[in-house]
């Protein structure tokens, strides 16, 4: 534990529950646990249902999914809560969250924690101080949310309409000339949108390094002119002029489908081997990353300060980090989402369970995933989406 | 004893509905001035006022608000009153093809209209390639496009039907056929008559629903996600993101942009009120002119095309939300799905619950609002109508959900309601039970007097008149109520977001959620379902009172 003695002590005072875990499971016992999570995906949506099963079977912990369009409405939900004085007995157990909104909240006091160290199946996850784990867009985790999926910017394409994808922002650029209106990225306000402005920043910063702490008035000009130089040139070229994007990722993807543009994007690289399987993308859909690597994070789990079903959550929070649940979460054919567990630490029965795992044509190997790249400071892409919406919002 | 009687029916009608909707906007007022303790916000302050005008896009949303808010009402208008005389006194078969209209909610309907105009939509689909050379999507703004046209187009096929019924009903009060005699001997043509004639009478009887579609027009959210732009949306919709942003200071400034919201509907009806009386005082001058016109038919007949062109891309969009819902692989360009299944269907697990919740509010709110509006009618028959009362009925028809429903929820919070069906029920009898009233007040006072005498002769009291006269007599005008409040109740939006917390899904909730996804098969789904309630309902409605009374041929009428 890296804690220090004495908050340790505050801490099994302030909640004896959280003191030793078969006193947890037995109070969890017979609670449903209302988990937020932005429900975009049916497969992740599956995924939870099935979770929910497991844990009502083995610890009689019931999940209701909470299905959320954005994960900043669980937010607004546990602000109006404590506007209401209502520090007990909330509505949200449990947040899908990870990034400014995981900021948000714990800067505000409406988180629980920290809780991490008090799960057993943490001993399967690297905590060390600068793993990604305990790192979340630079802000430290501090115990105040559990790791849950792994996450890595990627392009999505069609080999048949595309054979020779662009793999730098340059490049796209040049080809977005080349063919307009066949590209797109989600509106800034969306999270994939602002991710795709931070892959170009960090793609095209003189100096990627200042992007690890919060933005000052002079780095924020030198460090994004290129960037704005290298959108101006795009934007005209994107679908429909510019003027309108896509409302999120799924919207895009959709796009893709139908032809209307040749590139999509996302945030978890097996989306798109998940996406052929639906029927929701032509067979021939593959991925690609840039060729200097790609922006990736950790996808977490927090309860809130006032959550109702605070032990259930924990027992929740904890059956997603056990080897057996991640290697399933891994499984294409189930969800295809990486393991956040370090393999250094997993016994050979754990291993086993992640080798057997099937591969698919449009599943990129590790190799092909390239270099992951650090999250910016929640600062610039607040920064980031504001000048973007101020720039282009007309 | 009848003053009592009358008495608590408004004290409870005031409390249960026109409470929660004060308290709701007081809530907001305050946050919109810088009072929000739970963010640390306590000082009166005109900041967030200065944040919103500041928004990015905040002037073009406005705009945007306004174009599209009374520019659809006014079109829906005239084109309404143009279809309904050329359709008044020549059967009702073509109005039956606007019943499927008026029953689907607007998000189910918006849905499919994105499906069909999108350019990957069904149209661009049935005439490509052949006739468009195209074999990918054209790059042209169809749909979500800044001007707001698609939004536009989403409401005219829901708010043409639904004017086009008010008027209908309308005109059973105006003596139609001995007007357009006396039209026919002056010497006007028969179009000429409708525009100088009925209109003029018409309208005042309309004006109600007319500002209704207005406010409901200005400050519509689902549809608006759906077809409008995004980049800058309308007020409506900005306010919905601005108060579900992970920026919790945005609360402030959307909430002074909620009370803007307020304005702007009252401003939008007290403008439009100013153009009625306008356009009455030119129009008397231009009605004593009398000249007899033969533009007037034209201008009607184009009326009626272009609502028959409506009507069927409202009936083609329900239409792809089946095919949607029943296809597995439909690339473009093709012109219907390369692959069927049914698997969306077979998978109750599923939309089950969604499906569940939905009946059960839809029942729950439709009986509550019932109970209500009855006992309010015959607590006017026994003492008299009450002033002002249908301005407090209609209360929550004119004010913008988004201008209270933040506010509301705070105050639910504190109250330890929020987040269950109760507070969903009651949020939504607030819609509910307004359109009860406008479905079912009517018929009731137009109730055939003479039987309530006789009843009342032959030694009936008022209870037994009411249950053993007026509601057997009443039941399709009651029952077709009833379908009108649940037909409301499923297509509920906001009420049921702000108020379950996220935690009570329906039909809409998912549908609007899944609109934004990447899956038209499961969108199709939810929306055909979502479409599929309502109607239902109405086919109770018109079945059941036609088996009841099968042997009593005076009663299907209900009026006699």
């Amino acid at each position: 534990m890296r804690l220090p003695f004495v908050a340790a002590l505050g801490l099994t005072l302030a909640s004896p529950a959280l003191a030793d875990w078969p006193e947890t499971l037995a109070t969890a016992r017979g609670q449903t646990v209302y988990w937020n999570a932005w429900a975009g995906d049916q497969r992740t949506n599956d995924f939870i249902a099935w979770v929910g099963q497991q844990t009502e079977a083995l610890y009689g912990v019931k999940v209701e999914q909470v299905k959320l369009t954005d994960t900043a409405e669980a937010v607004t939900r546990v602000i109006a809560e404590k506007a209401a004085g209502k520090d007990q007995g909330g509505s949200v157990d449990l947040i899908w969250i990870n990034g400014p909104n995981f900021l948000a909240m714990k800067e505000q006091g409406l988180l629980h924690g920290p809780f991490v160290a008090d799960l057993p199946n943490a001993r399967y996850v690297d905590l060390s101080p600068a793993a990604p784990a305990s790192v979340d867009f630079t802000v430290p985790v501090e115990g105040y949310e559990s790791p849950w999926r792994l996450a890595k910017f990627v392009f999505t394409y069609d080999s048949v309409r595309l054979p020779t994808p662009p793999r730098s922002m340059i490049a796209l650029r040049d080809w977005a000339q080349a063919n307009p209106g066949r590209f797109t990225h989600p509106v800034p306000s969306n999270f994939m949108g602002a991710t795709f402005l931070k892959q170009a920043l960090v793609e095209l910063a003189p100096d990627p390094a200042v992007l690890q702490a919060p933005p000052t008035e002079a780095a924020y000009a030198t460090t994004t002119a290129p960037l704005w130089e290298w959108y101006d040139a795009l934007r005209p070229h994107l679908w429909r002029g510019g003027q309108t994007f896509p409302e999120n990722q799924s919207v895009q993807q959709q796009l893709l489908n139908d032809g209307e543009v040749d590139i999509a994007m996302s945030f978890d690289p097996a989306s798109t081997a998940a996406a052929i399987a639906e029927g929701l993308l032509p067979e021939t859909a593959r991925v690609f990353v840039p060729e200097v690597g790609s922006i990736g994070n950790v996808s977490f789990v927090a309860i809130p300060f006032n959550a109702a079903q605070r032990e259930g959550a924990m027992v929740v929070a904890n059956f997603l980090l056990d080897p057996a649940t991640q290697a399933r979460q891994q499984d294409i054919t189930v969800l295809g989402s990486f393991s956040v567990l370090d393999p250094a630490r997993l016994d050979q029965a754990a291993k086993a369970a992640f080798a057997v795992l099937p591969t698919a044509p449009a599943l990129p190997t590790t190799e092909d995933l390239g270099a992951t790249l650090l999250e910016p400071h929640p600062g610039w892409m607040t920064w980031l989406t504001d000048d973007w919406a101020r720039r282009y919002t007309k | 004893m009848t003053h009592l009687l009358r008495l608590t029916v408004f004290a409870l009608a005031a409390g249960a509905l026109v409470l929660p909707i004060l308290a709701g906007l007081w809530e907001t007022g305050r946050a919109a001035f810088g009072v929000l303790p739970a963010i640390g916000a306590d000082r009166l302050t005109l900041d967030p006022w200065r944040q919103l005008a500041a928004l990015p896009g905040f002037a073009t949303s406005l705009r945007l608000t306004l174009v599209t808010g009374v520019g659809s009402t006014l079109v829906a208008l005239i084109l309404a009153a143009g279809a309904v005389a050329m359709l008044a006194g020549r059967g009702g078969g073509p109005a039956r093809l606007i019943a499927p209209l008026l029953a689907a909610p607007h998000a189910a309907l918006a849905i499919g209209v994105a499906f069909l105009i999108a350019p990957s939509g069904w149209i661009v689909r049935l005439v490509s390639p052949w006739a468009t050379g195209w074999d990918r999507p054209p790059d042209l703004a169809l749909l979500n496009d800044p001007w707001g046209g698609a939004l536009m187009l989403g409401l005219l096929i829901k708010e043409v039907p639904f004017l086009m019924l008010v008027m209908a009903s309308a005109l059973g009060q105006l003596p139609l056929r001995a007007t357009l005699a006396t039209g026919r001997a002056l010497g006007y043509g028969r179009a000429t008559a409708w525009l100088r004639l009925i209109l003029p009478r018409l309208y005042p009887l309309i004006r109600l629903p007319v500002y209704i579609v207005l406010a409901f027009a200005l400050s519509v959210v689902d549809m608006a996600i759906i077809l409008g732009p995004s980049t800058p949306p309308t007020l409506a919709v900005a306010l919905t993101r601005w108060f579900g942003a992970a920026d919790t200071a945005l609360i402030l400034p959307a909430s002074a942009g909620a009370v803007l919201q307020a304005g702007l509907v009252v401003g939008g009806i007290a403008l439009w009120r100013g153009a009625e009386l306008m356009l009455a005082r030119l129009g008397r001058a231009w009605l004593r002119r009398g000249a007899r016109g033969r533009g007037a038919a034209a201008l009607l007949a184009a009326c009626g095309a272009a609502v028959a062109g409506l009507v069927t891309l409202g009936l083609l969009a329900l239409a792809a939300l089946a095919v949607w819902s029943l296809a597995w692989r439909w690339p473009f360009p093709a012109a219907l799905p390369e692959a069927w299944s049914l698997r969306g269907w077979l998978r109750p697990a599923d939309w089950g619950e969604a499906l569940g919740t939905t009946l059960a509010l839809g029942l729950a709110s439709t009986a509550l609002s019932l109970t209500l509006a009855i006992t309010w009618l015959e607590a006017e028959d026994r003492a008299g109508r009450m002033p002002w009362s249908g301005a407090l009925i209609y209360l929550p028809l004119l004010v913008p959900q988004i201008a209270f429903l933040y506010g509301l929820n705070v105050v639910m919070l504190r109250a330890g309601l929020s987040g269950g069906m109760g507070a969903v029920i009651w949020a939504q009898v607030l819609f509910v039970f307004p359109y009860v009233m406008l479905a079912l007040a009517d018929p009731w006072r137009a109730l055939d007097r003479r039987l309530l005498a006789t009843a009342a002769a032959l030694g009936a009291g008022p209870v037994r008149r009411l249950l053993g006269v007026k509601l057997p007599v009443l039941a399709r005008p009651i029952l077709t109520a009833a379908a009108v409040g649940f037909a409301v109740s499923v297509a509920q939006y906001l009420p049921t977001l702000f108020m379950g917390a996220g935690r009570v899904t329906t039909l809409t909730t998912e549908a609007v959620t899944l609109s934004s996804g990447s899956d038209r098969r499961v969108v199709g789904l939810y929306g055909a379902l979502q479409a599929m309630l309502p109607f239902l309902a109405y086919a109770l409605a018109l079945g059941l009172p036609a088996i009841l009374h099968r042997n009593r041929r005076g009663l299907t009428g209900g009026l006699g």
